[in-house]
């Protein structure tokens, strides 16, 4: 599989050799509906090194997936700083974000969010058509991540057609063919049964053997305990666990 | 993203949503055939009318009596007792007087029953002189035309209108037979050809008997002397005007008009005609103008409605492309030409259904449709133009939201 560019360097500027992938700085997030308001995160300070597994338990409710979204960079916080790679995510224009959710992330979702009209590697191939990789190349990349996930006989399947175990795995396959350095995964087993679950997770411990940095939400025991580091959300707060509570226990 | 893998991305996106596709394409077809069809249809009166004029003749001066000051052009009100005599066409014929008029001939018609065998027809009975066809530019099939022999003696010879021999000898030659007209037998010598701007029916009705036969034999009384008009031709289109001039002063002089006094006659040219009837058609255009907007709005509005209806899902995919890493501007960039190829799938069609319709609606009624060019050309960027405002704005919108708030749309 050729590499595309995932230096931190690719967005602007010069940044320090070994920054961490992430540093949260007193990230808050508020939700403004009319007069109601909804502090969501309070004064998050995070730092995730490369290579790290980090997962992230929290009852419902807690911020998990507002924390998640501002990892991806697919939402703003309302105060405290973010540094991806060590450079400033608010300093960065629409169109570098573009380009870091492109290149930097992959991104799983909870509701896999597959385009229900086109096939399984049309799917994987949106990101590549984003970051200007050439017709043959795409295809030919969206079929290696498709046999990556066990997926290479439903490429031309449509997500209707498959099952959910299977939709995630095209998630997946679309998440890592851009090699991005950072996987982040929302409750990506949220939705399956333990079979599917076991496969995703799988795929998802491929990647971080092969050297990338992963963050996931998840309230599976055993994952928690697989990954390098567990980090305890509750109220929008990262606090230490309870070690008799278990606070990240399904909801 | 390039240009082709946007294109390929808007007309995938056209093909998957096909219910939604085909009810955008409708409301734009629609509306497009409409204003293709009224266009047309205006077009089509209007040119009929400017062929039935220069059916008229060419190089064509149109003498009536009475004033015309008032009146629109096309027929000087008539006075009671006609002021206009074959005296006036027989000066004007004259070529020291006129040098630049070619020929002059003056005519009176009256509605007559003609009748052969048992059959009886009315029909306009025009009495002339043999100049009329030449001015008129009409030529006889069979038979001859007058010749002014027949004007001499006041022959009792009649030259018919294709249309009324039809009427009067169901197909056969009349040639040689006589038609009965009041009591007066008239020895049919000659058919005329026929126009194509068949709806004016007095251009093939008709039939033409010598000046002197019809104010002698046939009408007779005060009216000896009086014509209804005198056709005038000029030697050339670039002698036209010099003509009009001759004639009118001509005609003041013979009819001792001075001064500020009003002429008893009225001068028509082919273009005063043509303007005048043009004018009556340009309300109808624009009443068909109106009606084809309307359409094209009501069809516009289905659009619109049916772009607003998917937006939702619409901007959830935005949110996605956008989480992939898709800029605003190529967001943007695939929505426009979607619509445009939404649009001008929509315009095409629309202006291929108007082209059929030209065909199939000159067949149902006798009316004639002329499918202009710029008409479609303008009513298909109309069409992308709705496709662009209609699907491109939402789009434009969404594009700007964060991918999490389009992500989560419900
Ligand atoms: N768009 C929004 N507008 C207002 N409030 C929101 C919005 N999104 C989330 N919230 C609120 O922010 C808080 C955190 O929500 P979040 O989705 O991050 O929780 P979570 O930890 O992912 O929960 P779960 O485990 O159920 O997915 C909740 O109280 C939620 O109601
Ligand atoms: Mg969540």
């Amino acid at each position: 599989m050729t590499a595309i560019a995932t230096e931190p360097t690719d967005v602007a500027g010069a940044v320090p050799a070994r920054a961490p992938v992430i540093e949260l700085d007193s990230v808050g997030k508020t939700y403004r509906s009319g007069s109601l308001e909804v502090d969501a995160l309070r004064g998050v300070s995070l730092t995730i090194e490369q290579d790290e597994f980090v997962a992230i338990v929290g009852p419902s409710g807690s911020g998990k997936s507002t924390l998640m979204h501002i990892l991806g960079c697919l939402d703003v916080p309302t105060a405290g700083t973010y540094r991806l790679a060590g450079r400033d995510v608010q300093s960065l224009g629409e169109n570098q974000l573009a380009e870091v959710r492109n290149r930097r992330i992959g991104f799983v979702f909870q509701q896999f969010n597959l385009l229900a009209s086109l096939s399984a590697w049309r799917n994987v191939e949106l990101p590549l058509i984003y970051s200007g990789v050439a017709r043959a190349e795409r295809r030919e990349r969206a079929r290696l991540a498709l046999e990556q996930v066990g997926l290479a006989d439903r490429a031309d399947h449509r997500p209707g057609e498959l099952s959910g175990g299977q939709q995630q795995r095209v998630a997946v396959a679309r998440a890592l063919v851009t090699e991005p350095a950072l996987i982040l995964a929302d409750e990506p087993t949220g939705n399956l049964d333990s079979t599917s679950s076991a496969d995703v997770l799988g795929l998802i411990r491929d990647l971080h053997r092969s050297g990338r940095t992963i963050v996931l939400i998840t309230h599976e025991h055993d994952i928690a305990q697989q990954a390098s580091r567990t980090v305890h959300i509750r109220d929008g707060r990262l606090v230490e666990p309870e070690p008799h509570h278990e606070s990240w226990a399904r909801a | 993203m390039s240009w082709r893998d946007t294109l390929r991305t808007s007309i995938g996106a056209v093909r998957d949503h096909r219910l939604r596709s085909a009810l955008t394409m409708l409301g734009i077809l629609i509306g497009i055939a409409a204003v293709i069809l009224t266009v047309g249809i205006g077009q089509g009166a209007k040119a009929k009318v400017r062929d039935q004029i220069a059916e008229l003749g060419t190089n064509l001066l149109v003498v009536t009596p009475g004033s015309s000051t008032s009146s629109s052009g096309v027929r000087g009100g008539r006075g009671s007792a006609s002021t206009l005599t074959s005296r006036d066409a027989a000066a004007l014929a004259n070529p020291t007087v006129a040098p630049d008029v070619q020929t002059v001939a003056a005519a009176t018609t009256a509605n007559v029953s003609l009748a052969y065998d048992t059959t009886n027809w009315t029909t306009t009975l025009t009495g002339t002189t043999p100049e009329w066809s030449t001015i008129r530019s009409r030529t006889v099939t069979s038979g001859r035309f007058l010749t002014s022999s027949d004007v001499a003696t006041s022959a009792a010879v009649v030259v018919l209108g294709p249309d009324t021999v039809t009427q009067l000898f169901a197909g056969r030659d009349p040639v040689g037979r006589s038609v009965t007209l009041g009591g007066t037998k008239l020895e049919v010598i000659g058919v005329l050809k026929a126009l194509s701007s068949a709806d004016l029916t007095s251009n093939n009705d008709l039939a033409i008997v010598p000046a002197s036969t019809m104010s002698q034999r046939l009408v007779g009384g005060t009216r000896r002397e009086s014509v209804d008009t005198v056709y005038v031709k000029a030697t050339s289109d670039r002698t036209l005007s010099a003509a009009y001039q001759e004639v009118n002063a001509e005609l003041l002089n013979t009819h001792h008009i001075t001064g500020s006094a009003t002429p008893d006659f009225s001068i028509a040219t082919q273009d005063s005609i043509l303007s005048a009837a043009t004018s009556v058609d340009k309300t109808i255009t624009v009443m068909l103008g109106g009606i084809a907007v309307i359409s094209l709005l009501v069809g516009g509005i289905g659009v619109m409605n049916i772009m607003l209806v998917s937006v939702t899902e619409r901007t959830r995919e935005i949110g996605l492309r956008k989480a992939l890493g898709a800029r605003p501007s190529l967001i943007r960039r695939q929505f426009l030409v979607e619509a445009s190829v939404l649009g001008l799938a929509g315009g095409l069609l629309g202006v291929g259904v108007g082209a059929i319709g030209a065909i199939v609606v000159p067949h149902l009624t006798s009316s004639r449709m002329i499918v202009s060019p710029t008409a479609s050309v303008l009513a298909i960027l109309m069409a992308v133009g709705i496709g662009v405002v209609f699907g491109v704005f939402p789009a434009t919108r969404a594009a700007r939201m964060t991918p999490i708030d389009a992500l989560r749309t419900e």
